[in-house]
This record gives C-alpha cells, structure tokens and sequence, in this order.
C-alpha cells in the first residue's frame, strides 16, 4: 500500500492544493482571490518536484514512465495555467469594480481552478494506473472537470452547446472503452494490468479479450479525438474559451495516450510482427484515416479554432504511428522506440498547441468576443509584433518545419515507424505533413507577410498579460529546447523503456486461440 | 577548431548576424548597405577557404568539424567540405553581393524583412554543401524553402501568391518522402553496422549492401524531393510560376544555387545511396531528362514573356545536368557539375538582365520591346553575351559543360565499355540519348537568338504608354548594375576558357563516386551469377 502511495504523491500534491483553491477562489477579499492562480502554480511546481523523486513502480509494465511523464504535465500544466488564469474571473471581477458585492454562491472563480487541477490530477493519476478500474476512473477524472470548464468558460451560449455536446459524446466514449474494459475481465478474470499480460502471455488472447480490446481502443479514441470519434472536435474547441481549447487539446489527449500505451503493452509487440494482427489493423486503419482526415477539413476552415481543431485530429493521427510502432526490444535506443517518440512528441504537441492558443487568447475582437477568424489575425506581426511572432515560430514548429521542435518529434515517429517496418503508415504521414503545410503556411502568411488592414480597427490585445507570458514561454520553448532536447529525449527514451520481465503475448505464438477455452469460462 | 574551420563557420554565421542586425537593429534605409557589407565581407573567407584547399585531395572532406547535438537522434552539427561543396559553396557566396546590387532599386518597401530573408537564405544554401550529416543537410535543405517563399509571396509581381504556395508545397511534398528514404537508409545501415549514425560517409559506404528492391523504393523517394527541386520532366510545373513571379534576385537564387540543391542531392545522396537502383533506372531517368530538354525548349519558342522563356529554358538546361549524372561515368559527373557551377552564371545574368528592362520598362512581352541594342548599347551587349553562353557558344561557360554531358552519354554505351574506355564501364545510354539530346542544343540557340534578336535589334519600339506615367527616360545601365554583371561575365569567361582547372579540382571525388557505383554494380552482378549458378547447380543435382 505505501508503495503505491509513494507513486502518487504528485496527485496527492494537487489534490490538497485543488481543495485551497477552491476555498480561495471565493474568498471575499479580492487580495486573496486573486492569489489563487500562484497557489495552483505552486501546486504544479509541488507535483513537478515530487514527481522527480518518483521511484520506479516494481511489476507494472513501464516501470520508469511516471516521473518523465508527470514533471512534463506539470510543465505544460504550468503554461496552460498561465493562459487560463482570469478566464471566468474577468466578468465577476468586473461586476466587483462596478460596485457589486462579491457573492461566492453565484460565482463560479474558485471551481474553474479546482477543476483545472482535478483535470491534470486525473492525467497525472493515469499515467500511475496499474489497474482497469483505476484507469477507468483516471480518465473520467480528467474529463469530468472539462466538460465544466467548457460550458463556463464563457457566458456565450456556444460554450453551453459545446459542453453539452462535449458532455454526451464523452459519455458514449466513457462507456464504449468501460464495455471493453468489462470484457476483458471476463476474457482473463482481472482487472490488473500486469495480471492480463501474463494471462495474454500464457493463455493467448482470447477472442472476447481481443473484443474488448478493440472496444476499449475505440473507446479511448475519444480522448484523443482521432476518428470516429472525433466529430465533437471543431465544436468543442470553437465554443469553449480559447485557454480551455488550448488545454483540451493537450490534457484529455495525453491521458488516453497513455492509456492506450498501457492498454497495448497488456498485448505486446512482437519483435517482428508488432501489435497482434486484429489490434494492429485496427489502429492502421484509425491513424491514416485520422490524419487524412484531420488535414483535409483543416484546410476549408476560415475559423483558426476550428483549423487548430482539426489539426489537433491530426496529430492524434500522426502519434498513433508510433503507437503502432512499439516501444520495441528493451535497451532500444529512441530512434526505434515508438513510445518514447510518443511520450516526447506529447510535450511537443502541448507547448506547440499552446503557443498559437495563447496568441488567440491574447487578443480580441472590440466588441469583447474572441478573435476567431483568420482575418483577426492578419498582419499581427505588425499590429503585435510579439504575439506575430509567437504564432508564427509555433505554426511554423506544427508544420514539422526543420530545425524547430516539432520537427524534431516528428522525426521520432518517422524513425520508429520505419525502423519496425511500417513504411506505408510513415508515407502516410509524410504526404500529411506536406498537407497541412497548406494551411498551417495561410496562418503564417496571414499573420507575418500579409498587411493588417481591417484587423487593426477590429482586434485589440486582451487585457491578460499572463496569456502573452505563457504565448512567448511557449515559443522560446519551441527553438531553444532544440538546443537542449537531450536530455528530454533521453526522460522519453528511460520513461518509455518496456520492463524486461514483461510477459509478451504477442510474442507467444498462438493468437488465434482454442475456441474451447473460451467456453470454458 | 581550425582557422579553416572558423572560415567555414563564418560563411554560415556572418549572413545570420547580418539578418538578425537588420532585423532587430538597424533601420529600413540601412539595410541594404548592411546586406551589401555583409556579403562582400563574406567573400574573404570564402577566399581564404578556396586558397588553403587541398585541391589533391578533393575527394576527402577538409575542414571537418563536428559537434555532438542530439545524440539520440545521431544527430550532428558536423561540416566539412569535399571539392564539389567548396565550388558549389563558392558560387553561392559569389552571388551573394550580385543580388544584393541587383535588388537595389527593385526592392523599395519592407527592405528590413526582404534583406533580412535574403542573408538567412544565404546562409542556408552554404549550409546545405556544407553538411556532413545527413538530417543536418535535411535541415539546411528544407530550411532554404522558407526564405524563398517569403521572397516570392511577399516581393513577387501579380501571381505571387499562388506561385510561393505552389513553390512551398511542390517542394516540401517531395521533401518529405525523401526524408522517409533517408530515414530508411540509415535504419538500414544500422541494422548492418549495429551503429544508428547519421554521418553521409559511413551510409555512403554500407548503403549499397541494400537489396536492389530496396535500392529501388529509397531512390524513389529520394528522387521525389530531389526530381521536384531539379526540376526534372514532368515534375517542373511549379518553376516557370516561382521563376516568373519572384523578384530578380530571388530568380538569381532560384536559377544560380536553388535548382542546384537537386542535382547535387541526386549526386551526393541518390547515386551514392541506392547504385544499383539508379544503375537499373538511370535509361528511364535519362529519358525524362531529354524530354524535359527537348518539350522547355520548345515551349521556350512559343513564349512571349522573356522571364518566363528564361525560366523555362532552366527546366531545357538542368535537363542536361541530369543526363549527365545518369550517364554514370567520369565525364558525364564532371560534365554535370560544371553544369551545376555554370549554369548559374549564365542563366542568373539572363535573370539580371531581364530584371534591369522591367525595373527601366514595367514590361517583359517581347511583342512591346524591341530594338533595344539603339537605346541601351552597354544592356544589349550584356545580353546578348549572357544569351550567347547560355546558347552554349564555344568559349564561354555554357560549352565544356553541355558538350562533356552529351559525350557522357555517348560513352555511357556497351562499345565504348567494351573498348575499355576509362570510366566508361557501364552501358546505362546510348548514342541515341545523346542525339536527342542534342536536338535540345540546336532549339536552344533558335529560341535565344530569336529573343535576342527580337528585343535587341531592329527598329526600336517601347512600350507605349511608357513615359506616360511620369516614368524617368530609360538610361543605359548604371555604374552599380554594371559591377553587378562584372563578376558573372569574366566567370563566364573562366568557365569558358578554362575548364580544366575546375575539371582537375572535382576530378577526385568523382572518381570516386564512379567507383563506388561501378563496384556496387559489379558485386551485385556477381552475387547475382553467383544465384544462377547454384540455381543451375541444384537444378544439375536434384
């Protein structure tokens, strides 16, 4: 049991810090409510320092993935708090300045907080999961708070309509992969993960265990909106404030990444043959269909949201890769380790996805609303040269263009995914690399090369200087971690390492199993 | 770190500091002349570089350096120069103070961002040659795509929108697949040698251990970025857009070192990496090449536009380089870099020249300029010697080149291997490559002399509301536009009279590469007699 505990003590960090939070978000002087965005910050920066002294988790598949992964949510979770702070503290604030009296009960400051911090607790407690029902319970923990945090970002009617959507899709997702999850207790009589790997190992896998597994992948495909489950998408994120779009894009994202790699290393991958047959179709199937179809609707969209939406679908896609492509033999090196280049693309993805959100939250439209439409953003390098240039450095660090940090973890995948053999899935990406370089290049051009004309008169800085902070943090974070990505690749490389005592059943020779056996339980 | 090396460095560095000075520091009025310092201070050590050469050993990388950067990815900054990148780097910092002369007085809004982008590209393409590392050389040579697409969308004339898209996303498609080759290469080579390195060299020597179905889908994909940048039939269409609608010094780049990053891939990656596949395809590659000579050419003769009819007649030109490259022999390799060296020269003052009548004229239709040679003596003479060594006029730069491609493919024959010519082992062409290609000599100098002809003599006719919108009178070149055509002249001159000199300098590392190909070839005929004959010997004894 205390070994357990000590593997949690980040998430129990952030817990006592989200219950402070949620006192002090409603305090009735302002001098400590408005404190509360530094205690959630000292919170993370808690978690992030407990996390580092993680010890390895004896007997779970990857015994060495909860520090790298943890201290890197903490990080993002760091800058993705710098861009939500004030979100909903803006309007009662401003109804306090024109003489109301502060009313915790109508207002909603503290809770925006609270589930912030139980959102990344919930990331946080998935990459701890060892178990079917933990990670059940982890991944609805992280959802749960959001489906909140986008119906009350803004008091525009779209962000109701985008939770309400968010809330029922999540919902099927949820009950999708907790059907598989249920089966595949029924195929191998636990929930534990290590315990279905050596069942998998010893028994093969099951045909109901090979259900459940599609099913549960499916399920989680939700979180990491790739398709089919990806239609909430562009909605979501273009109802929802622009600081909660930029974190939906990263915290759901990460968890059920995490959980499909702990998902997948229960069934293994064969030296040779990967993922099992079933299992690896499937997911071929999902990844090229993800990107293709992420890219192609990102390039019709006017609204930046929406595109970054869609480019959110596709680069779900791009990671599956290397998914696909496995964590390989243990003491692989990076370059053929899929998981790792999932693990580093993650943080990527997060800093990079946060940076062109951020830009979007830092400005606004006049009349009060976000700036949304591409035309918001013409020629800001010119009008706010700053945020200009944050959005173009980020854009351009999506776009995979070399040397900036995107590039780099696409390189990743590249390599993993040509080193175990799926050279048609890497093609694939490629060609979708060259596709989104289409409207990744507009935005660039719209923000840098083309002149402001009306957007001068219609877009104003908002007034949070946090949003900038965490926009340039971002973008600094894009061109100098290219300098100092080693020892991150490295955290991805020990973190993604497959426990040696893993028991692999795809490397045990029967899939296709006795159909008796089945039966027999 | 050698005195050299540092030299090296500075050719990479110097332009860098330049941008961000103009960039960030100086102001609009003083970014040309900071360009302008910049590049011509840049000149010295590339001079320097050039003087302590070992020119005996041009098949060995001098000046190497290298620093470990990513050592999980293999990834090094690792540079160094054989005789090939140190002429090709040569000729991209000698253009450097032409363009930056040329654009004076074309480039009047936005100076900080176009100079800026001018030095940074600049940079780039030294490091492109420069690399010795693979995804090193990647990086350079994707990078280069983004100052020209800024220079196109931004300084380019009507279409240029559409043009910087086209160039951007042609070019970065192909890029990408011969990333994933690369990427095969070296996994390939790791499971080989046990070692994930990223270093050209070693890859360069275990890359033809691969089987040729391999061979085949890596040149594929290497040529997919490589066949685009050239730009090879039928994969051109994005050029004469990029060529016509960028600004003059962008056409200069473009023409002079650009197109260069394809032939030189194909060379130093392409050949090197997949022999024997490019040995079984180099027929097939060769016919591309000669219809792209013969179809620009005669779409040449159809245009109206002269920029667009220069730009057109690269796609002609580069079309020689490749055949040169696939005719797989000593001649047909030094045929094809001079080619790469001169090219520039010719076609880049074609560009120059051009882009002094639209800057004195706002048009480039030949149907309303004509007789220029009156009023303009000093341009028309320019012109018409830049026409002259692009036609490929014995003496001038154009010549050695186009006539050591169009032997290589004559030599590249089964006689001439049989006659134990040095080099000439392979049979990949054929006298007939070189007779069709020939053809695309001839149509050269007859859409040339046309246009030269056309623009250049006769009665003088201008455009006719010229003068009408307060435009100052045309006046012959200046004092500037002529010290910009200086140095392309007397390099058109040197190629012309002395190609020996360069021939001597490249002679080493490409004897080399047709070494390598050649034992490539020869060791998989071998095994491969080596399989009939067991086929025949099992057969023999069942």
């Amino acid at each position: 049991m205390s070994e357990k505990l000590a593997l949690i003590v980040p998430e129990i960090l952030l817990f006592i810090t989200t219950c402070i939070v949620m006192i002090t978000g409603q305090w009735p002087q302002r001098a400590v409510r408005q404190f509360t965005p530094w205690i959630c910050g000292i919170g993370l920066i808690a978690a992030a320092g407990a996390a580092t002294a993680t010890p390895d988790a004896v007997g779970t598949l990857f015994p060495a993935l909860i520090p790298y992964t943890k201290v890197i949510i903490a990080m993002v979770g760091l800058l993705l708090l710098l861009l939500l702070s004030g979100t909903v503290d803006r309007d009662i604030e401003t109804d306090v300045d024109r003489g109301l009296k502060f009313n915790p009960i109508n207002s909603n400051r503290g809770e925006f907080y609270a589930f912030f911090l139980f959102s990344l607790t919930g990331l946080m407690l998935t990459v701890s999961a060892d178990d079917l029902i933990w990670m059940f319970l982890a991944l609805e923990l992280t959802s749960l708070p959001t489906y909140i945090m986008v119906t009350i970002s803004t008091k525009e009617h779209k962000s109701r309509e985008a939770g309400v959507k968010y809330f029922f899709l999540g919902a099927l997702g949820a009950a999708t992969f907790l059907y598989g999850f249920a089966m595949l207790y029924g195929a191998t009589g636990t929930t534990n993960l290590a315990g279905i790997a050596q069942h998998f190992a010893t028994n093969g896998i099951s045909s109901i265990g090979m259900m459940g597994m599609l099913v549960a992948l499916l399920g989680i495909c939700f979180k990491i909106a790739a398709f089919p489950m990806h239609f909430y998408t562009p909605d979501v994120y273009q109802g929802a404030a622009s600081p909660v779009s930029a974190m939906l894009a990263f915290v759901p994202k990460t968890a059920g990444f995490i959980a499909m790699i702990l998902l997948l290393a229960t069934v293994g991958w064969h030296a040779e043959l990967g993922l099992p047959g079933e299992i690896n179709a499937l997911l071929w199937i999902i990844a090229a269909f993800t990107m293709t179809l992420g890219n192609a609707l990102a390039l019709i969209q006017r609204s930046v949201k929406r595109m970054l939406a869609y480019s959110s679908i596709a680069h779900s896609g791009y990671m599956m890769v290397g998914l696909i492509a496995g964590p390989g033999q243990s003491g692989d090196p990076f370059w053929r380790n899929g998981i790792a280049a999932v693990l580093f693309y993650l943080l990527c993805y997060g800093v990079m996805t946060t940076g062109v959100f951020a830009v979007l939250s830092a400005i606004e439209k006049r009349n009060g609303q976000e700036a949304d439409d591409i035309d918001d953003i013409r020629g800001l390098c010119k009008s706010y040269p700053a945020l200009g240039w944050v959005l173009v450095i980020c854009t351009l660090s999506m776009l995979g263009f070399p040397p900036l940090l995107g590039f780099i973890g696409k390189f990743g995948l590249f390599s993993s995914g040509v080193s175990s053999g799926n050279i048609g899935l890497v093609v694939v990406l490629g060609i979708n690399s060259a596709i989104a370089a289409w409207y990744y290049l507009g935005l660039i051009a719209a923000a840098y090369l083309d002149s402001p004309g009306d957007s001068v008169s219609t877009v104003t800085a908002s007034p949070f200087v946090s949003r900038k902070i965490a926009g340039v943090i971002s973008a600094g974070c894009v061109v100098l971690l290219l300098v100092f990505a080693q020892p991150l690749i490295e955290g991805a490389r020990n973190a993604a390492a497959l426990s040696p005592a893993t028991p692999n059943a795809a490397d045990h020779a029967p899939l296709a199993p006795d159909p008796r056996h089945d039966e027999d339980h | 770190m050698s005195m050299e090396v540092i030299q090296l460095g500075l050719l990479m560095d110097l332009p860098i500091l330049a941008a961000l000075l103009i960039a960030f520091v100086g102001k609009p009025k003083n970014a040309y002349k900071i360009a302008l310092i910049t590049s011509l201070i840049t000149v010295l050590p590339m001079l320097g570089l050039l003087a302590s050469f070992d020119w005996s050993h041009g098949d060995q990388y001098q000046f190497a350096w290298s620093l470990s950067w990513l050592p999980d990815l293999g990834l090094n900054l690792s540079i160094g120069v054989d005789s090939v990148a140190m002429l090709l780097i040569a000729l991209s910092v000698l253009l450097g103070p032409i363009v930056v002369l040329a654009s004076k007085r074309a480039i009047i809004e936005n100076r900080k961002m176009y100079y800026a982008w001018l030095m940074v590209l600049q940079a780039a393409m030294v490091g492109v040659f420069a690399s010795r590392d693979l995804l090193l050389f990647y990086i350079f040579f994707e990078f280069t795509l983004l100052p020209m697409f800024i220079l196109i969308r931004v300084f380019g004339s009507t279409n240029r929108v559409a043009a910087s898209m086209k160039f951007f996303l042609y070019t970065f498609t192909g890029s990408m697949m011969t990333l994933a080759g690369m990427v095969y290469v070296v996994y390939f080579v790791s499971t080989q040698t046990g070692v994930w390195t990223l270093d050209i060299a070693t890859l360069t020597h275990h890359a033809g251990a691969m089987s040729l179905t391999e061979q085949t889908w890596v040149l594929a994909a290497l040529l997919a970025g490589f066949a685009v940048k050239v730009p090879l039939f039928p994969f051109h269409t994005w050029l004469p857009l990029a060529h016509t609608e960028a600004p003059t010094a962008g056409s200069v780049i473009l023409a002079g070192v650009l197109l260069k990053l394809g032939t030189y891939g194909i060379y130093r990656f392409a050949i090197p990496l997949a022999p024997n596949a490019f040995y079984e395809y180099a027929p097939a590659i060769a016919v591309l090449a000669i219809i792209g000579i013969i179809y620009a050419g005669l779409i040449c003769w159809v245009q109206t536009d002269i920029k667009k009819l220069v730009a057109y007649s690269s796609v002609s030109h580069l079309g020689f380089c490749v055949l040169g490259l696939a005719a797989l022999n000593v001649s047909g390799f030094s045929g094809s870099i001079l080619y790469m060296l001169s090219h520039g020269l010719s076609t880049g003052g074609l560009f120059l020249m051009i882009g002094f009548m639209y800057e004195r004229y706002h048009t480039r239709d030949m149907r309303q300029v004509a007789g220029l040679a009156s009023k303009m003596p000093v341009w028309a003479t320019f012109m018409v010697f830049f026409a002259m060594a692009s036609v490929g006029l014995p003496g001038l730069n154009g010549f050695p080149s186009e006539v050591l491609c169009l032997i290589s493919a004559f030599q590249s024959d089964a006689a001439w291997s049989a006659a134990g010519e040095p080099g000439a082992w392979g049979s990949t062409l054929g006298p007939w490559f070189a007779v069709f290609a020939g053809t695309g000599m001839v149509i050269a100098a007859m859409y040339l002399l046309y246009m030269v002809g056309k623009i250049c003599f006769g009665p003088l006719v201008e455009p006719k509301d010229h003068g009408h919108h307060g435009d100052p009178i045309p006046k012959d070149l200046t004092a500037r536009e002529i010290t910009s055509l200086v140095p392309l002249t007397a390099g058109c001159l040197f190629f012309g009279l002395q190609p020996t000199i360069l021939l001597d300098a490249i002679e080493k590392p490409v004897n080399a590469t047709v070494n390598l190909v050649e034992h490539s070839v020869e060791s998989m005929n071998a095994s491969n007699e080596q399989t009939d004959f067991n086929i025949i010997a099992e057969g023999a004894n069942p």
